[in-house]
């Protein structure tokens, strides 16, 4: 049963937030209408996981806390050397602090803005994709409020045939514990371009109350290649509802790879919908979860079109008395000929108190395909961690090394070095 | 520094409420090398594993000093660091972790921080002790003994040996599945350690070992206990007889753990 909530936005808030940010007509309409909605749906039902005693509804919209003008010490750290001078966007509680994007790109039509900018430069451009083929304002009550309170994001346009050939960096930022996070992101590849984006969600409210409400939508056009890499980082404050979607045309590749490492309760879900005939999805997901958190993550790949290839990976680490779930799901529609689907998720849990519910599901509808699951739920064999121990290795180390091996296998998949990297520094911090 | 020593005094250890080892006395200086022979199910790796202090074994009764310290009162990972070395008759596959970040990890945990070994010193030293094994260079990034064939775990058994250079080794059945060639490397391995600074004791059911790694001391174990030590010329003559004269000589009908009267 969910909750009844007091929403307390209302369509006088919603319109003078938007008219604020001289958003054209369309964009306050689909928000009117998504606020009504919000008091209608219901909340989204994730398989397993009891969300109806967190809080996502209820946050403060806007941070009241002005951004300086410098980069914060956190931020600095995720850019790395060169990150600045090239392709960056910052935002900081919602505001844009950072938005830059080489002139080379910019010459070849890429934009790469925050979404406040997009909405004032690109509207008609934006409507196109938001919330339109990808998560859809009526989905449930979570994507209603999303619309409808949507602050800032990114916006991602890549023309016909063009290579964006270094990585897209966005890092969003929330020192705020007062304020939610809701943060929108569209990659939109046209016919047969390629693009690299990798984002950082990081947040530093371990105490509060407080909300994310993310949406990521992903378009690859014909033969049109996305990469998409993600760390999530959010403090234990922050209570996370986290959708990325992505469709890929004919012949197109949407890679993901996502460090799913909030330290708050989650709700993850992961869709690719592989709507064109030979297109091609890879999910690799590394999840941990500690304390008493409880996380609930989902990864689909939806097979349309003909000929058509999806493999997810998920690894995931349980910790203290975290408790997660990890569905997998590989959907294969009639018509999708010659499809192959393959799944594998396995979880390692550290302690007795640590709950790891791993479900591969396989749904075909066709007989013409070929699919595979694996799953594995396990815990430290106490051997193997003898054997460690019996070379000198503390039994701290010990663990770390297991865990760093058991990830490894995904770890090492990222597609970038910086989001490697990163991956690594957070996981060590979780683990520890 | 003063020479290693390991001694065992009246040791009794159970698995699973049942005792394996009933009353064992031993004492391993450093510069000598022993070795233990027996059938099988006689409680060899038993004794050689609550020496390293494997979880399933419980120690009942018994002292063991390890350079004077009370062994049993350290972690195991503190025995490691005090010079303990014991390569397993089963070692563990780890996934993900590859030999040379292992064996980093190995020697680092007995230096300081900010004392860690050089990455090009540990890369020679590494490529030495391998060539020497006549290990392909490919191991070291190999995750730890992950589809290693039994000769090769214990060819890495004895790679960490030499990389770690502990003050006293057990080497558990560190011959079996060796064929005559790999066995003549690993005593080869052996022998360079050998110095009055180290002190092995070597299990094995095999006296064919120790053709190439000449013991000081050998002691024949039934029913969980020594029953006879003599000197190298006591494993030829099992190596020629077997063990049932030694039986005869003691009464014994069955050598195996848990079957005497
Ligand atoms: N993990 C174990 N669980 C139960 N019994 C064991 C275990 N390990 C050893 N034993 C028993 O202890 C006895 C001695 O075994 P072990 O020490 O392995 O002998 P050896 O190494 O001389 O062949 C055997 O009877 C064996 O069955
Ligand atoms: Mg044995």
């Amino acid at each position: 049963m969910s909750v009844e909530t007091s929403f307390k936005y209302d369509k006088d808030y919603v319109g003078k937030f938007s008219e604020s940010r001289q958003e054209p007509q369309w964009l306050l309409d689909l928000r009117l209408r998504a606020l009504e909605l919000a008091q209608q749906l219901p909340m989204p039902k994730p398989d397993k996981t009891k969300i109806d005693k967190w809080n996502l509804t209820e946050f403060n919209h806007i941070s009241s806390k002005e951004n300086g003008t410098e980069l914060p010490e956190q931020v600095k750290a995720l850019i790395g050397e060169d990150g600045e001078a090239g392709n960056l966007l910052v935002i900081q509680n919602g505001k844009t602090l950072r938005s830059s994007v080489t002139e080379e790109l910019a010459a070849q039509g890429v934009i790469f803005t925050d979404l406040v900018t997009a909405v004032k430069e690109h509207g008609d451009l934006l409507q196109k994709y938001f919330m339109q083929d990808g998560v859809s304002v009526d989905e449930n009550r979570l994507t209603a409020i999303h619309a409808a309170l949507v602050n800032n994001g990114a916006f991602i346009y890549v023309p016909k045939n063009v290579e964006v050939k270094s990585p897209l960096q966005a890092i969003y930022f929330h020192d705020d514990e007062q304020s939610g996070l809701v943060n929108h992101v569209i990659v939109a590849a046209e016919d047969n371009s390629s693009v690299t984006y990798v984002e950082n969600y990081l947040s530093t409210n371990n105490e509060g109350d407080s909300v994310s409400n993310i949406v990521s939508e992903v378009f690859a056009g014909p033969g049109a290649k996305v990469v998409y890499g993600a760390v999530d980082n959010l403090a234990k404050g922050m209570t996370s509802y986290i959708n990325r979607r992505g469709r890929a045309g004919r012949d197109a590749r949407i890679e993901w790879a996502l460090g799913q490492l909030n330290d708050g309760n989650t709700v993850s879900d992961n869709t690719t919908h592989l709507v064109g005939d030979g297109s091609f999805a890879d999910t690799k997901t590394v999840n941990i979860g500690k304390g008493d958190q409880k996380q609930n993550f989902v990864a689909q790949i939806f097979h349309h079109g003909k000929s058509s290839e999806g493999y997810i990976l998920t690894h995931g680490v349980m910790k203290d008395a975290a408790s997660s779930i990890f569905n997998g799901i590989t959907k294969i529609e009639h018509g999708a000929t010659k499809s192959n689907g393959e799944q594998t998720e396995r979880v390692l849990m550290l302690s007795e108190k640590a709950r790891g519910d791993a479900n591969p599901i396989l749904l075909i509808d066709e007989d013409d395909v070929t699919a595979g699951h694996a799953a594995s739920v396990g815990r430290i064999d106490p051997i193997q961690l003898f054997y460690l121990m019996s070379r000198g290795i503390s039994k701290a180390e010990a663990e770390r090394l297991i865990i760093h091996g058991f990830l490894g296998p995904v770890v090492n998949e990222m597609p970038l070095e910086s989001v490697k990297k990163r991956l690594v520094e957070v996981i060590e911090r979780k683990v520890r | 520094m003063s020479t290693p020593n390991l001694k065992i005094e009246n040791l009794r250890v159970s698995i699973e409420d049942k005792e394996i080892i009933k009353g064992l006395n031993l004492e391993i200086n450093g510069g000598e090398i022993h070795a233990i022979m027996g059938p099988n199910g006689t409680g060899k790796s038993t004794l050689s594993s609550a020496l390293m202090g494997h979880p399933k074994y419980e120690v009942t009764e018994g002292n063991v000093t390890f350079n004077g310290e009370d062994l049993f009162e350290m972690e195991v990972d503190e025995r490691a660091k005090a010079g303990l070395f014991l390569a397993m008759q089963y070692p563990s596959e780890v996934s993900g972790i590859t030999n040379a970040d292992f064996l980093r990890s190995a020697i680092n945990a007995r230096r300081e921080e900010g004392q860690e070994i050089s990455l090009m010193k540990f890369i020679r030293e590494l490529d030495k002790k391998m060539e020497l094994l006549e290990m392909d260079s490919s191991f070291a990034h190999r995750y730890l003994n992950e589809g290693f064939s039994g000769g090769e775990k214990k060819r890495n058994e004895i790679l960490q040996l030499m990389m770690i250079e502990p003050k006293i080794a057990i080497l558990d059945e560190i011959d079996s599945g060796l064929d005559i060639d790999a066995l003549k490397v690993v005593a080869k391995g052996v022998n360079e350690m050998r110095n009055p600074e180290f002190g092995c004791l070597i299990i094995t059911h095999y006296q064919r070992l120790l053709n190439y790694i000449t013991p000081d001391k050998v002691h024949v174990m039934m029913q969980g206990r020594i029953v006879k030590s003599g000197g190298p010329e006591l494993a030829q003559r099992l190596e020629a007889e077997g063990y049932d004269w030694i039986k005869e000589e003691l009464g014994i009908e069955d050598e195996t753990v848990g079957q005497e009267a």
